[in-house]
């Protein structure tokens, strides 16, 4: 399986910086055209299905501000959920970061055996789409306890069995032509060689998922919305694996960032009407399923997981990038996520908000992060929670340079701009000598250790600057 | 009405003729306009790239420069917005576009410019100071650039297929990710030569440079002019005539 501009398989920044990866997945041209087309495709359905509602903003206004609600009482809406939950036997889990999350869902697994993990293929976990375990690196983690995770949503299937994180959140294997499915299920799933009909490849995914349903004891699936009123969850899937996974275990857990609560069951009218529009463009996910109790025989098990998160509700700059509720229509239309690919983000979470939600968990690793934006503002735009996206960037690249995450010759540079910005006399004095040597020793600029010079000529100097010319003829 | 220019520190050096046509057109609809010889720089290549906490002497600056100017303007939406929401004046600052709309009142140009031309909606004008209607919000249709150009005579307006998507200038983004930042301009420019520009125009010289050095480097055949160049010289000012 090679793909031409594929890149470092792994979440670690230090195999490369987002725009060292920008650079390899832009070294196919044609690749990079048809990645942005299929996700600009996703765009102009959002903007289709958006419109198609009158108060569309207005609806944006009001998620907006029932999130600002909830994170504004979110220790009281926690506890709220965790009683009501309890009383409906639930068994709720309190993680404060990736450790005790895996741990937590270890122990639960291990409590179900009593403890004796048994020696068979049929004793793990099936999963529905959760970028919160991808955040905790869950499946590497039980796989080093031997227990294996099979992702049950098409597109992590895909991008599993090819040992890869997803590029996009809600698409994971956006980046991957069908072509090149046809090949990795020909290898894994025994599927034709050289077949690459969606239809024939899905159906043969469907087998094999059925099978892993059918016999694995263990479900775990995300949470798009937990009810502080009720105590019960809604998980939103296109292809009904979370419900299927859910229905035939023995115990069902499902882990959520405390994030996600709401206050009341009616708020659900709001966000699963904004949700799948801005996803995708559909009306509303398949399926909207809703668990508010164990079935008889069934353990069901809520993780809450803060990880990070009270540190960010504590930054007053970044508190709001809470209020997401993982659309991806940043993604979608972020004209350099569109250009550069998932996996140049090297963050579970990649595109716009994933560049402000990284550097809360890590800022050293991710300090190039909020730099990977021309700070268009589409972003904020499309947002349907109305996070102002591309605001924090602009704010997190001050706080990272503050915190000494930025190089010291970005440093030097920019205090070295800084003096002749603000001297006037020197500002007129460099200008002038920059132009004649532009004019009279062009090679200075035009070479390839300037990276604007690769694909792009200078500018043509111009004789006199506009204030001589002012000089001469206005004064 | 006395209006204090502010020409951005690349326009002053590189291009000239961007503050020339500004103060003409500002002329010809009866502005008295004024130069502060000292300007420099807003101060927003440091800021945007994360060093806003050094940007204080520019701000003072640029403070001492305006401070005693009613009316700033300037043909720039990304250094006015900056300046905007960066540095408090006693007067106020305007982008060159919105105060011909906003201020002068001028609901459109009589005039003549008899080319097929594109033009770039520039991101800090378009989504920073709403100088248009932004693709993403289900709202109703404005553009203030559009409407000063559409009524000069012989001037045909390409209709792009992404309207207003980021022509991938970004300040230091250009060099600091310059395979993407290339890659978006190439799109920008395969969609106005799709759909036949033959001038490519903006209210952003920075966008306009970084599209220019493409068109260059790729020879097309493009032209590239700033928003007042056409201005200017479309405009037919009455008291002139006859």
């Amino acid at each position: 399986m090679t793909k031409s501009n594929s890149l470092p398989l792994t979440h670690n920044s230090h195999l490369g910086t987002h725009s060292e990866r920008a650079e390899i997945f832009n070294k196919d041209f044609d690749r990079t055209t048809w990645h942005d087309q299929t996700l600009y495709m996703v765009r102009q359905k959002r903007d289709k299905a958006a419109f198609q509602i009158d108060d569309w903003e207005l609806l944006r206004e009001t998620a907006s501000q029932i999130k600002n609600n909830v994170l504004s009482n979110m220790h009281d809406y926690l506890l709220q959920f965790e009683e009501n939950a309890s009383n409906n036997g639930i068994k709720i889990h309190w993680a404060a970061d990736a450790k005790e999350h895996n741990e937590i869902v270890f122990g639960i697994i291990s409590d179900y055996y009593r403890g004796e993990i048994p020696d068979d293929t049929f004793k793990g976990m099936v999963k529905s789409k959760s970028m919160l375990t991808e955040e905790c690196h869950m499946n590497e983690f039980l796989a080093e306890k031997g227990i294996e995770v099979i992702d049950t949503d098409l597109g992590e299937r895909i991008v599993q069995l090819a040992e890869e994180p997803p590029s996009h959140i809600v698409m994971p294997c956006i980046h991957w032509k069908k072509e090149e499915i046809g090949e990795l299920f020909h290898k894994h799933l025994g599927t034709e060689k050289g077949n690459k009909d969606p239809q024939y490849l899905t159906e043969a995914a469907r087998q094999h998922l059925r099978d892993k349903f059918l016999t694995r004891p263990i479900a775990l699936t995300g949470v798009n919305f937990a009810v502080a009123e009720t105590g019960e969850f809604v998980v939103c899937t296109n292809e009904g694996n979370a419900d299927m996974g859910a229905h035939l275990a023995d115990i069902h857990i499902a882990s959520m960032g405390f994030e996600k609560i709401i206050p009341q069951k009616k708020h659900l009218g709001v966000f699963l009407r904004l949700l799948a529009r801005s996803a995708t463009g559909q009306p509303i996910t398949t399926y909207s399923s809703h668990f508010k109790k164990p079935r008889n025989g069934q353990q069901m098990h809520i993780v809450i997981v803060d990880n990070g998160r009270s540190t960010q509700l504590g930054r007053e700059d970044f508190r709001n990038s809470l209020k997401c509720i993982r659309c991806a229509a940043c993604f979608n239309t972020c004209p350099v996520y569109r250009r550069s690919g998932g996996h140049s983000y090297h963050s579970a979470v990649a595109g716009p908000i994933g560049s402000i939600l990284a550097p809360n968990l890590d800022m050293r690793a991710n300090a190039d992060l909020p730099f990977a934006s021309t700070l268009c503002g589409s972003c904020s735009n499309v947002c349907p929670v109305k996070i102002d996206i591309h605001q924090q960037l602009y704010k997190w690249r001050q706080v990272l340079v503050q915190e000494g995450y930025s190089p010291t010759s970005k440093t030097l540079a920019m205090k070295g701009m800084s003096v002749v910005l603000s001297n006037p006399g020197i500002f007129k004095f460099s200008g002038k000598v920059g132009r004649m040597l532009m004019d009279k020793l062009p090679f200075l600029v035009n070479n390839r250790m300037n990276p604007w010079y690769k694909q792009r000529e200078m500018p043509e100097p111009p004789e006199e600057s506009f204030r001589d010319w002012y000089k001469k003829n206005r004064k | 009405m006395k209006v204090a220019l502010f020409i951005p520190c690349y326009i002053d050096q590189f291009y000239p003729k961007v503050g020339i046509a500004t103060l003409q057109l500002l002329e010809k609809m009866g502005c008295e306009v004024v130069f502060p010889q000292n300007q420099t720089c807003c101060g927003q290549p440091m800021a945007n790239s994360g060093y806003e906490h050094i940007t204080g002497d520019c701000t003072k600056l640029f403070q001492d420069n305006f401070d005693e100017y009613d009316y700033v303007v300037s043909p720039s939406g990304s250094c006015t917005l900056h300046v905007k929401e960066h540095i408090p004046l006693k007067g106020r600052i305007y982008e060159l576009i919105e105060f011909i709309t906003d201020i002068l009142k001028v609901e459109s140009l009589e005039g003549e410019f008899k080319h097929k031309v594109g033009l770039h909606q520039s991101c800090h004008g378009q989504r920073g100071l709403h100088l248009s209607q932004m693709s993403e919000l289900n709202a109703p249709f404005f553009s203030k650039p559009e409407q000063l150009l559409k009524n000069l005579k012989g001037l045909d307006l390409v209709t792009l297929d992404r309207k207003d998507e980021c022509c991938g200038f970004g300040g230091t983004f250009c060099v600091a990710e310059e395979a993407v930042s290339v890659r978006m301009g190439q799109d920008r420019l395969a969609d106005h030569l799709k759909n036949g520009t033959e001038i490519l125009t903006g209210g952003d010289t920075s966008c306009l440079m970084h599209l220019d050095g493409i068109i260059r480097r790729e020879k097309h055949a493009m032209q590239v002019m700033h928003i007042a160049e056409i201005l200017n010289q479309a405009m037919i000012v009455p008291s002139l005539e006859g």
